[in-house]
């Protein structure tokens, strides 16, 4: 691999939700071009360091600091921190009742764009990028008529979440357990989405608690995230052990004191 | 007990001189309402009124007001540009509560439409569809509603043939000129025979930098099997005070849809009840008030299941922002003999400014044991994660505030079938809702 510039660099995180520290010092580089990812189990912590590094109100940053091409991001707005090329999707996408997701999607794609100095999208050229994202996702149709994930299918609104992706195009990729609770179909359609959108100046955070989406995806390097700190980290044969010996393994080599 | 107000001498002079130009069934009709309204007068007194709880019509009641009257100087193009409009609709115009004949068009083959005043003036005895007029109206229930019959001579009657499919809105206007002090008693029959279908849209709007008073009535008879779809647009100035009163009885298998639209008025009242009267008939309320500056809107909007396998659903929102304050008061009520009934009632508001207030006092009153009922009322703000989704894929604050404040109220603007009027609803909420920031 050759030597990228660091797109993401975090430096002894300490962050807390509701007055409780949940992120006790993470170090993390992520080059561009590279995929991590980052797992651990429930109430590790993998969650919220991605809505840290996203910017969600109520996850507090005590100490340490997030570089996002070499600035320190902890204070941006989370609309900012976007605009810069930060994406998260969600674990749970929320519902915009009345909101038609065309419309989010259009203001999206076009608040990004003015970030970059470009004009608004014109209507016609919007629907034709619109239509090619959403036949890569597989999504149906009229959901881009309806208000932005409502009714939709748990799978939808992951499919939904993949279409942003496509859609915002940006630097750093983020996926909070997108993985979880999907279908076959529906993880094949995710991890394509992941595949289409890496290249050389684009990082992927890949958080999940399964190594099955890693049958698709392929990282470069796996992080394992036990009670706020990264205890592990290897390449992608950590995320195969991990499948094979479960996470009490990591614990039990911690607690034993042979972790290499 | 509600107090008795003094019928105003304006009141007694004018009533004097519509009854003194008059006879036959319509001065005895007037004179038996004028009876019934000097008992029990208009509400201001709300200790124990609980339909008028939140709402002071003293400021109605103090004013004297005067039988409106339309000095000819009204436009078309001004009726047209307050108010929604189509061509191709069959739009029916009113300035100051009479009705303009060269404004209007005809009825349909199927539809019958004439104006109250042309079509039982004197005539002798009084005929079927005129015998309607206040058949399910109880006045003794309502003051405004007595003092609307009192001075009922002009209005409009539709009848819809059994049968009759029509896709031709038919859209009502009543203009409100601005004239200081006027008072204009608008009056509304929709009668839709066996199996048929009409959509109407009853338009408030007008209105000047002086008080004036509306206070109409509007009752819908929905045949068996027949479906009314009813639109009502208040849209006054800020002076003005608007009361309307809607009465709707739904038959066996029939379906009641209304959405109902409150922009503007000073102190606007919508009394709404819908009687479900046979086996399986349904309704479909919703609406959508957006109250600013110093505005009161009072939506009491009632539901009565008489008849078992009634579906009903009320769903109102409202907006509400400066010192503007809203009342939803809402009860369904399921009698005894109304079993399997299916229904869902809710208020959600949206309060933007602190001075705004809302009173939302939805209620169930349910006394068969076989049905599903649920409600609810939410006042409140759009929560965090809400704004955060959106921001996060670099909408910023004000413009995820805009999405999300039209979002809310374009849930309701966007069940409207009727393109021209859904385009309409859209372009003057849109262009009035305030810039926010929902901040957390």
């Amino acid at each position: 691999m050759p030597d990228n510039k660091n797109l993401l660099e975090i430096r002894d995180l300490h962050a807390s939700v509701d007055e409780t520290e949940i992120l006790k010092g993470i170090d993390l580089t992520v080059k561009a071009g590279e995929v991590h990812a980052i797992m651990g189990p429930n109430g590790s912590g993998k969650s919220t360091l991605a809505n840290v590094i996203a910017g969600r109100p109520g996850y507090l940053v005590d100490s340490g600091e997030i570089l996002y091409k070499g600035s320190n991001i902890v204070s941006s707005e989370p609309d900012v921190r976007a605009r810069s090329g930060i994406f998260l999707a969600f674990q749970y996408p929320v519902e915009l009742p009345g909101v038609r997701t065309w419309q989010f999607l259009k203001t999206a794609v076009d608040s990004i764009r003015k970030e970059r100095g470009e004009q608004e999208m014109g209507v016609r050229d919007f629907d034709r990028l619109l239509e090619e994202k959403r036949s890569l996702v597989e999504m149906d149709p009229d959901l881009v008529k309806r208000s932005v994930n409502e009714g939709f299918s748990g799978g939808e609104k992951k499919r939904n979440e993949i279409l942003q992706l496509a859609l915002l195009d940006p630097e750093l990729a983020m996926l909070d357990e997108t993985d979880s609770g999907l279908d076959i179909d529906a993880l094949r359609i995710v991890a394509e989405g992941v595949n289409n959108f890496k290249g050389p100046s684009k990082s992927v955070l890949l958080v999940t608690h399964y190594q099955r989406i890693l049958d698709y995806i392929t990282p470069d390097k796996v992080h394992v995230l036990v009670d706020g700190r990264i205890v592990k980290s290897g390449g992608s044969e950590l995320a195969m052990e991990l499948e094979e010996k479960g996470y009490d393994w990591i614990r039990k080599s911690l607690e034993s004191g042979v972790d290499s | 007990m509600v107090q008795i107000q003094p019928v105003s001498s304006q009141f007694s002079s004018d009533f004097r001189l519509l009854q003194g130009k008059s006879e036959g069934w319509l001065k005895r009709f007037r004179a038996s309402a004028m009876d019934i309204f000097e008992e029990v007068g208009l509400p201001t007194a709300r200790k124990g009124n609980e339909k008028w709880k939140y709402t002071n019509v003293a400021p109605v009641a103090r004013l004297n007001f005067e039988l409106a009257r339309n000095d000819g100087s009204v436009s078309l193009s001004e009726i047209k540009s307050s108010a929604p409009w189509c061509d191709s609709w069959i739009n029916i115009v009113f300035v100051n509560g009479i009705f303009i004949d060269e404004f209007s068009d005809r009825g349909i083959e199927g539809i019958s439409i004439s104006n109250i005043a042309e079509n039982s003036n004197l005539k002798e005895p009084r005929d079927q569809l005129t015998k309607k007029i206040g058949a399910i109206t109880d006045i003794y229930d309502e003051g405004f509603a007595a003092l609307n019959t009192s001075f009922l001579s002009d209005g409009i009657v539709i009848s819809v043939e059994s049968g009759v499919e029509s896709d031709t809105p038919i859209n009502i206007i009543f203009f409100n000129s601005g004239v200081p002090n006027q008072v204009a008693h608008p009056r509304v029959l929709i009668s839709a025979s066996q199996n048929s279908s009409v959509s109407i849209i009853e338009n408030y709007v007008g209105g000047g930098a002086d008080p004036t008073l509306t206070n109409s009535v509007c009752e819908i008879l929905v045949g068996v099997g027949a479906t009314v779809t009813h639109y009502r647009l208040l849209d006054e100035s800020e002076d003005s005070y608007d009361v309307g009163y809607g009465r709707v009885r739904v038959s066996e298998g029939a379906r009641f849809e209304s959405r109902s639209f409150f922009k503007g008025a000073n102190i606007g009242r919508y009394d709404l009840n819908v009687l479900i009267d046979g086996d399986g008939g349904s309704c479909n309320l919703q609406g959508l008030y957006f109250t600013s500056g110093s505005q009161h809107m009072d939506n009491f909007i009632n539901i009565d299941h008489a008849k078992p396998n009634g579906v009903s659903n009320l769903f109102y929102k409202g907006i509400l922002d400066g010192r503007s304050r809203a009342v939803f008061g809402g009860t369904v009520l399921v009698r005894r003999e109304a079993q399997k009934t299916d229904s869902i009632q809710s208020d959600k508001n949206l309060i933007l400014s602190p001075h705004a207030e809302i009173d939302s006092k939805p209620a169930l009153f349910i006394y068969a044991d076989d049905v599903k009922c649920a409600h609810g009322a939410t006042a409140g703000n759009i929560d965090e994660d809400t704004v955060f989704y959106m921001r996060s894929r670099g909408v910023d604050l004000e413009t995820a505030s805009r999405l999300l404040i039209y979002g809310f109220a374009g849930e309701i603007i966007e069940t409207v079938e009727i393109e021209t009027l859904r385009e309409y609803l859209q372009n003057i909420f849109l262009s009035s809702l305030p810039s926010y920031k929902f901040e957390f």
